[in-house]
């Protein structure tokens, strides 16, 4: 096909401007279809793209190299599988000495043990803080350090110190500005000397991270008792060595609890990629929901598209009679319809991203997920556009440029 | 030798039927004439029209407008002829009742890629020639049937054609309007263009100067008024 000339192509977009202005509802109804596709499309794409950006932000609090062993795995698929899991043996102090002891590939070993206690200081007191029972390795592991002040030692926990280092909200909601350090608090009915204040550490999945008190875990044992099942925190030495670390672990483990070959482990390795694994499942079926809902709407709004130009090129069959027996080649009046689908499409796609823009935009202000509209959604728009318009275009189009000029020009 | 057409023959098939439209017409017509094509309904005059318009091309026999072989063409070759060639008159106008009167004469010039400055002198001219200088701007329906069938000659003059075919120019309009419309049609041909009508009417066809009258898709009859 030759190329068109400057003024064929303006002609072409004038004509399809002024027919669509003089159909206007007609115009705006058939966009209807193929906005509220778009809608669907953009804000789908963006809330599960504000949603990765909210679970992995959530889940860096968890570390990508650092792995939790423990009695019960973190995903669960039903209440059998919970009861297996349930009649496990406990993980003890026995087997963090192990692993700690053992583990070459590690760089640092941690107990996690933890129970939810009030915390007083002098007349304040702070519901509902999460203790936490480790060893100083727990900084490393959890990839955190103290504000203020410092984490309390090894030796500290070997001698059954009781000494704390107290989260970000606890020392804001307690000491209001005072110094904590070298202070007496209690923690249930005992009292801690506060040593350390942790550096605010954020929220996990909607729970503070901040309302919380490290004491060491032999105090831990000693207060609440040693028959409670511990996690242990383990972080790889490498990034590149975690898998070799697994199976390291599994071994030391394994061992341990005195397992036979060809026995089940009856203890679970926890790692962050594990929940990103089930959450990147769902969010797999959530696209495929997505991709069958929007291509659906866009298939009908695109069937609208064809269905009124077809009408279009009906109404107008005398007019394309007079323009071809007046000179107008075929690209000519194919190029004028194809044109006039465009513009319907390109308003259809530009009302949808409109408006779908200010639902993120209400979104990201009444939820904590950070929607948000890329770019590239924008060029998806003008993909669409594109495609919508010439597909279901190109067929009443042709069928106009194929016009007999003398059976149009007889059309009443 | 502008027109010339030998043993034209057009047959359509409708169905199992097949209809003789013309049955071979030998006709040549020379620049600056003024003739009309007359016979009665299915004599063949609209198809023979239609063929010497470049709307359509004959089954059989040879059509030569300006030396050029058209029976042949495909249908954009037959639109670029129909552009630069013919100008066309309707009986029912045929304007584009949202385009004002100047859009309307413009468009042969847009499909020709004639530049918008251009195009919009030579339209003015054209509607100045026709007698509509201060109508340029109203749509169709904002004019007269007279003023209408005006934009519509001004149309098929604007591209300055070989052949201004015209028909039944006058069948919309009353008797009064219907001869202004002829009169101007007859200052064309002293201007120096070839003028083909199509008509019915006898005292329409006694303008021209010469009558070509068809009877059952032959010639019946070639003679000077």
């Amino acid at each position: 096909m030759a190329a068109f000339s400057r003024t064929e192509l303006s002609e072409g977009l004038r004509i399809a401007l002024a027919a669509l202005k003089a159909n206007r509802m007609r115009t705006i109804l058939t966009t209807l279809g193929i906005f509220i596709g778009v809608i669907v499309v953009t804000v789908i794409i963006s809330v599960i793209q504000g949603l990765n950006h909210y679970v992995s932000s959530e889940f860096s609090n968890l570390g990508a190299n650092t792995m939790y062993v423990s009695k019960f795995p973190w995903i669960i698929r039903s209440w059998e599988e919970f009861l297996k899991y349930q009649g496990r043996k406990d993980i003890t102090e026995k087997h963090f000495r192990m692993l700690a002891r053992n583990a070459s590939l590690a760089e640092a070993v941690a107990p996690d043990l933890s129970a939810n206690r009030t915390i007083k200081y002098r007349t304040e007191s702070l519901n509902n803080v999460t203790v936490t029972g480790t060893t100083e390795a727990y900084l490393s592991c959890s990839n955190v350090s103290p504000e203020t002040g410092r984490f309390f030692t090894d030796a500290e926990v070997d001698l059954n110190r009781a000494v704390c280092v107290i989260g970000w909200e606890v020392k804001d909601k307690l000491f209001k500005g005072d110094d904590p350090i070298d202070r007496r608090v209690k923690i249930g009915s005992l009292p801690f000397t506060v040593v350390g204040v942790m550096e605010k550490r954020g929220n996990m999945f909607g729970q503070s991270m901040d309302a919380t008190a490290y004491i060491p875990y032999t105090v831990f044992q000693k207060i609440y008792g040693s028959r409670r099942s511990m996690d242990i925190q383990i972080k790889a030495a490498d990034a590149g060595q975690a898998d070799a670390l697994i199976d390291q672990v599994t071994g030391i483990m394994r061992q341990a609890r005195g397992l036979t070959p060809g026995k089940p482990d009856d203890f679970s390795i926890n790692q962050q990629s594990q929940i990103m694994d089930v959450y990147n499942q769902m969010t797999r079926t959530l696209w495929i929901v997505l991709i069958g809902i929007g291509s659906i709407s866009l298939l009908v709004g695109g069937i609208g598209i064809m269905n009124i130009m077809m009408v279009s090129v009906t109404e107008r069959t005398r007019e394309i009679g007079i323009r071809k027996a007046i000179g107008a080649k075929k690209r000519i009046i194919l190029w004028q319809f194809l044109m006039e689908s465009i513009v319907i499409s390109g308003l259809g796609v530009t009302i949808g991203i409109l408006i779908s823009l200010g639902i993120a935009l209400l979104i990201r202000a009444v939820s904590p997920i950070p929607v948000y509209i890329s770019t590239y959604v924008l060029f998806l728009g003008v993909g669409f556009t594109l495609t919508i318009g010439l597909f279901f275009g190109i067929y009443p189009a042709s069928k106009a440029a194929r016009l007999d000029p003398i059976v149009a020009l007889r059309y009443e | 030798m502008l027109i010339d057409l030998q043993n034209v023959v057009k047959e359509y098939t409708i169905g199992s039927e097949v209809i003789h439209a013309l049955r071979g017409i030998n006709m040549k017509i020379e620049k600056n004439e003024y003739m009309a094509i007359m016979g009665p309904s299915g004599s063949g005059k609209s198809t023979l029209m239609n063929i010497v318009g470049c709307l359509d091309t004959p089954t059989s026999g040879s059509y030569r407008l300006n030396a050029k072989d058209v029976g042949r063409m495909d249908d954009d070759r037959l639109a670029e002829i129909r552009n630069k060639e013919i100008g066309f008159v309707f009986q029912n106008f045929n304007l584009l009742p949202r385009a004002s009167a100047l859009h309307n004469v413009e468009l042969p010039l847009i499909y020709n890629g004639t530049p918008p400055a251009e195009r919009r002198a030579k339209a003015e001219k054209a509607l100045v020639r026709v007698g509509l200088k201060d109508r340029m701007t109203h749509r169709p329906n904002e004019l007269s049937g007279g003023q209408r069938q005006r934009v519509a000659v001004a149309r098929a003059l604007v591209n300055n054609p070989s052949i201004i075919l015209a028909d039944e120019p006058t069948g919309n309009l009353d008797t009064r309007t219907g001869d202004e419309i002829m009169e101007l049609f007859e200052s064309l041909h002293d201007q120096g263009n070839t003028i083909i009508l199509v008509t019915h009417e006898e005292y329409i066809a006694e303008h021209s100067d010469r009558i070509v009258r068809l009877r059952d898709g032959r010639v019946e009859r070639d003679e000077a008024t």
